[in-house]
């Protein structure tokens, strides 16, 4: 009986389910293992079971043992009377439920009440919003500059999924240098908001440094149009190569007339080389290394005393003067994309209600004058507003990427003509603009393999982990070049 | 001519009205006005109406524990030693016991801790019978009622019962000597015998700085619906399971571990305080006892309190109407807690956030140091003040003795 007082225990210890016959005295002050030979030998099985199950793959139950071991008919009465003793419940004067019980049979999730849940969780969303939200919120005014070019796909399709997640209503005006094109609209169109789309004469340079300057012309004419459809709300410049939060667009809504942000530059954008040889500089230098800010700065009092800028100087002899060099890209001395302004600024009539310290503007919006940075649109710069906690916030982030110039991609990013195999060459067409990247060029041509478009090339490095895999190419003296651009 | 100046002058004034009072509406959510079954009497102040007695006993019984052990100071129990603190200086404390409404005897029955922290209760009969021995010699006024215009605070799992098993403290029952004192505990359940009737229910200690230096922004958007970290199974003490809790909490794990509306699990995050922030619901299942920390917590924080624990009687019942402000949900229909909780109309929802957000609400389940209005402190003495004035037999006539001395298991009657 010992024996199978020991196995009871050693087996309800082991299940813990529905055989509870729990004795009250039991539970005095924590479990005391009685040490008795009888559990000693039930260790020694339970160490022989698991020696067995380990060998045999599957879980060997001490039942079999203890069904083996008793060999006589009465013992294996007693054995069964026992079992049964076993499935019995001893109830205890005060009601335990039995977890077991009160499992569901199928305890997985219903569809219908979660999407229930689901309602509940925006209502109080919504309800959090309207206490601690904005409490009027005025249209978002974007303003972007763009040109069709392969990477425009990629920065316009961020802005554009930006721009439909704003909570408040948006007024998207693009400007597109070369006229309005169908690749743009068809983004234009996408996006289902309120646009304005118009053309801007001049194709895009080529260098950063002109292109800067056609941006800002482009703003400009930008500013022009809020100016003559008298839009109200707050303009912000979105260029398409910026990456904007969401809390950007939140924090704005507080601007009263002019206001300044915090803006993350990433001037490494996608070039490993240039980050470790700077690193390898700074580690010289003993610099920390951290992401450069540009935006505003203040005092302990709140006040904006004075700008962040990036500094240019590790930069100075490396830095990318065409569209599509690997070199890093320098940002502007103030991005445009780090200040925000009250659209009524920008208004004919309201000469009265605008603050002393801004320029006249519609002098500055009809002459053909060179505006670099908004800041030039104020007389006084001390009075800009920051924004942000006063610049401590970043909420967005700079970085300029771009493909080779003459990289050419299919309309509209669908591919029309069955796939024809296209093996490269040993030698590109297109002229080398710099000697690294003849060298990046050799190693991904032998790389390549059954690439169906020419599309913009990416940066060397990248373009190896893709093609790994596949087959390797046959030599072929031209190649096929589908009907594209 | 001057009926329409004075229309216009009317009028001036209405509107100057209407934008003072759009002004005072500030960015803070919008609360409604908490009144229990007592009344509105959340803000009440104690002061004034009534008086209360500190005995002086030797420092053995308070100071000298405290010294031994300084964890009695901010585990769950610290009620008690907070209680003392709050009443030696305030204003509702008399010198003059012949003046005096109550009676408070500071004695620290929970601070005999395990190196674990936890509480163990087995001197605490003998130390409150010792206690009680020493006032009824020393003082001529716990004979004069056997206690019944004394209190005690008892913040321990089954109260005066000073046990933490809940079979082995039914079976002690409340401390005989005590049968006519007031008892100011944390354990509250309804025919129970650890619950005496006219006991006044507080919430357990929860570490006020602790809960303040946690607060997250009030517009981060809740999106948890249901939260809970804690045991579902106590595998030390109730391996098996299903005694634990009384199988409720096993019950919750069973069947919403793979919900991923139920953010459950036994982890302890750091962030812990910063998620019930983020989440609708808390749940506050029983544990080896019906209350638990939680509750002040979800309070704290704004989350609805999802109180599974059949029969059980919430902290200061009479002047919060839990209610409308919490979900009571049965032991036995803890599986259905999702249909339950995604069926509560949005409308029920938005208006308990609004009473948890009303700030006397969470003033009064806090003990801050020092003692602030409307406070747990300030809410024991409100509700020591409704059971003025007292009755007239409570006043034993000479001779007269109601209590039994010797009863209870003979470990107590030791000596202390």
């Amino acid at each position: 009986m010992k024996l199978l007082s020991a196995f009871r225990s050693s087996y309800l210890n082991r299940r813990g389910s529905t055989f509870r016959s729990l004795d009250p005295s039991s539970f005095d002050g924590g479990f005391i293992p009685k040490s008795s030979p009888s559990s000693i030998f039930w260790l020694a099985i339970h160490c022989l079971c698991c020696l067995i199950s380990l060998i045999l793959g599957f879980r060997f139950s001490h039942l079999v043992l203890f069904f083996l071991f008793s060999t006589s008919v009465t013992n294996l009465y007693t054995t069964t009377a026992g079992v049964s003793q076993l499935l019995q419940l001893k109830p205890l004067e005060r009601k335990t439920n039995v977890t077991r019980d009160r499992i569901r049979p199928w305890p997985h999730p219903n569809p219908i009440e979660v999407v229930r849940a689901h309602q509940l969780l925006q209502r109080v969303q919504k309800e959090q919003k309207s206490i601690y939200g904005v409490r009027s919120p005025r249209t978002v005014v974007a303003v972007t500059p763009t040109y069709v070019r392969t990477f425009q796909a990629l920065h316009l399709t961020g802005v554009m999924h930006s721009l439909m997640l704003v909570p408040y209503d948006v007024v998207w005006i693009v400007v597109e240098a070369g006229g309005k094109t169908n690749e743009t609209a068809s983004f234009v169109g996408k996006s289902g908001l309120k646009t304005v789309h118009v053309g801007f004469d001049g194709k895009m340079p080529n260098t950063w440094e002109d292109r800067r300057r056609m941006e800002s012309e482009m703003r400009i004419q930008g500013l022009r149009i809020v100016r003559e459809e008298k839009l109200d709300g707050i303009v912000v410049f979105v260029d398409d190569s910026n990456m904007h939060s969401m809390e950007l667009f939140d924090e704005i809504q507080s601007v009263r007339w002019f206001g300044a942000l915090s803006v993350g530059i990433l001037a490494h954008s996608g070039n490993a080389d240039e980050l470790s040889s700077v690193l390898k500089m700074n580690q010289e230098g003993k610099k920390a290394l951290s992401m450069p800010i540009q935006g505003p700065s203040c005092d302990s009092s709140g006040k904006l005393v004075g700008w962040h800028v990036f500094d240019t100087q590790p930069y100075a002899t490396k830095s990318g003067v065409y569209v599509d060099d690997t070199a890093a890209v320098m940002p502007s001395k103030m991005e445009w994309s780090g200040f925000v302004l009250n659209s009524r600024l920008l208004w004919k009539e309201s000469v009265d209600e605008r603050p002393t310290w801004v320029k006249d503007v519609n002098n500055l919006l009809d002459g053909n004058e060179e505006i670099d940075s908004p800041l030039s649109l104020v007389k006084d710069p001390s009075m800009v507003e920051p924004l942000g906690s006063c610049g401590r916030n970043v909420l967005l982030w700079w970085l300029r990427v771009e493909a080779r110039a003459d990289s050419k991609f299919p309309p509209g990013w669908i591919i029309k003509s069955p796939l024809d195999i296209t093996v490269p060459s040993k030698r590109t067409p297109w002229p080398d603009s710099s000697s690294k990247l003849s060298v990046v060029t050799k190693e991904a041509k032998s790389n390549q393999a059954a690439t169906e478009k020419l599309s913009g090339k990416p940066r060397g490095s990248k373009s190896k982990s893709y093609s790994k895999e596949k087959q390797e190419p046959k030599a072929f003296n031209g190649f096929k070049v589908p009907a594209t651009r | 001519m001057k009926l329409t100046s004075w229309v216009l002058i009317f009028l001036a004034c209405n509107l100057a009205f209407s934008t003072i009072s759009a002004f005072r509406l500030s960015r803070s959510q919008p609360t409604e006005r908490i009144s229990g079954s007592a009344g509105d009497v959340l803000d009440d102040n104690p002061v004034g109406r009534l008086k209360v007695f500190v005995y002086e006993l030797p420092s053995k019984y308070n100071k000298k524990i405290l010294q031994k052990d300084p964890r009695c100071l901010t585990h769950m129990f610290a009620a008690e030693i907070y209680m003392q603190r709050f009443l030696l200086s305030s204003p509702v404390r008399t010198l003059n016991p012949e003046e005096a409404d109550w009676f408070y005897v500071p004695v620290y029955t929970t601070c005999d801790l395990t190196p674990n922290g936890l509480p163990l209760p087995f001197k605490s009969p003998r130390m409150m019978r010792s206690a009680i021995q020493l006032i009824a010699s020393n003082w001529p006024y716990w004979n004069r009622t056997e206690g019944a215009d004394h209190f005690f605070v008892v913040p321990h799992d089954f109260g005066a019962c000073f046990h933490y098993q809940e079979e082995k403290a039914i079976g002690r029952g409340i401390l005989p000597l005590l049968q006519r004192a007031t008892l100011v505990q944390t354990f509250g359940q309804r025919n129970h015998v650890c619950l005496k009737e006219g006991s006044i229910t507080v919430p357990p200690y929860a570490p006020p700085q602790k809960m303040q230096s946690h607060l997250i922004p009030g517009k981060t958007p809740r999106s948890i619906f249901v939260y809970f970290r804690g045991l579902f199974y106590d595998v030390g003490n109730d391996p098996e399971g299903g005694y634990y809790a009384r199988g409720a909490r096993a019950a919750v794990w069973e069947n919403f571990k793979d919900n991923p509306l139920f953010d459950i699990s036994t982890e302890h995050p750091t962030t812990y305080y910063e998620d019930m922030q983020r989440a609708i619901f808390c749940l506050c299942p029983l544990g080896w006892a019906p209350w638990s920390p939680r509750l002040v917590e979800a309070v704290i924080f704004g989350c609805i309190p999802v109180i599974i624990a059949d029969d059980i009687v919430l902290p200061f019942a009479d002047a919060i109407p839990w209610e409308d402000i919490g979900v009571f949900v049965d032991e036995k229909d803890v599986p259905y807690l999702d249909t339950i909780l995604t069926s509560i109309p949005p409308e029920v929802i938005l208006r308990k956030q609004r009473l948890l957000a009303n700030p006397s609400m969470k003033q009064a389940m806090l003990f801050p140091q020092p003692a602030q209005p409307g406070d747990a402190f300030h809410q024991v003495l409100n509700g020591l003040a409704r059971k003025l004035p007292h009755d007239r037999s409570v006043y034993l006539r000479a001779g007269e003795k109601l209590l039994n001395w010797t009863a209870g298991p003979v470990a107590d009657l030791k000596p202390w």
